[in-house]
């Protein structure tokens, strides 16, 4: 799993079955000092409690559709939980 | 399977069921010279492992999932060892 910040929400108009109702929020993804990296991605949220602002730590393929209920669904990267807080090594 | 260093512990209250009560770490991928690259990986600590402590890192679903006991768990990235050296040839 690797860490990022949701940037912003998506709103489908049609999805696929068994995604109706799940949240779709904008991943810009965290290096490891928590500073944006890379190209923001489309995440399920199967915590469905995750909002713009929040650091939150998100799976990557087929691991990230078994976090969902139903979990036979095309999703590609899901948040699994919202981060309270990263204590990392002195350096 | 990569190596890595423990570089810092995520603290989450809000998450999926399957990682409750378990210890996420964030492990710095290393290098073949044992430097650090860079990347990074949240993995799930089956062996007691803590910031400071070279790990080894499974990075594979199926067998991540093995380890944890868990038939459908969102897990991937387990740490499954403690390195106490690497020599080179």
């Amino acid at each position: 799993m690797l860490l990022g910040r949701v940037v912003g929400v998506v709103v489908p108009a049609v999805v696929y079955d068994g995604l109706a109702g799940v949240p779709m929020l904008l991943v810009q993804p965290l290096d490891r000092s928590g500073e944006p990296e890379g190209r923001a991605i489309v995440a399920a949220d199967s915590t469905r409690m995750a909002g713009p602002g929040e650091v939150v730590y998100y799976e990557g393929g087929r691991e990230a559709a078994l976090s969902l209920d139903p979990w036979f669904v095309p999703v590609d990267h899901a948040i699994i939980g919202i981060v309270d807080d990263v204590v990392r090594e002195p350096r | 399977m990569i190596i890595g260093m423990v570089t810092g512990q995520v603290y989450s209250t809000i998450g999926h069921p399957f990682y409750r009560a378990k210890a996420l770490l964030l492990v710095e991928r290393e290098d073949a010279s044992g430097g650090r690259t860079g990347a990074y990986i949240l993995a799930v600590d089956t062996v007691g492992a803590g910031v400071g402590q070279r790990v080894l890192v499974l990075d594979e679903g199926t067998g991540g999932r093995q380890v944890m006991g868990s038939a459908n768990g969102p897990v991937k990235s387990v740490i499954v060892g403690i390195v106490d050296d690497v020599t080179h040839s």
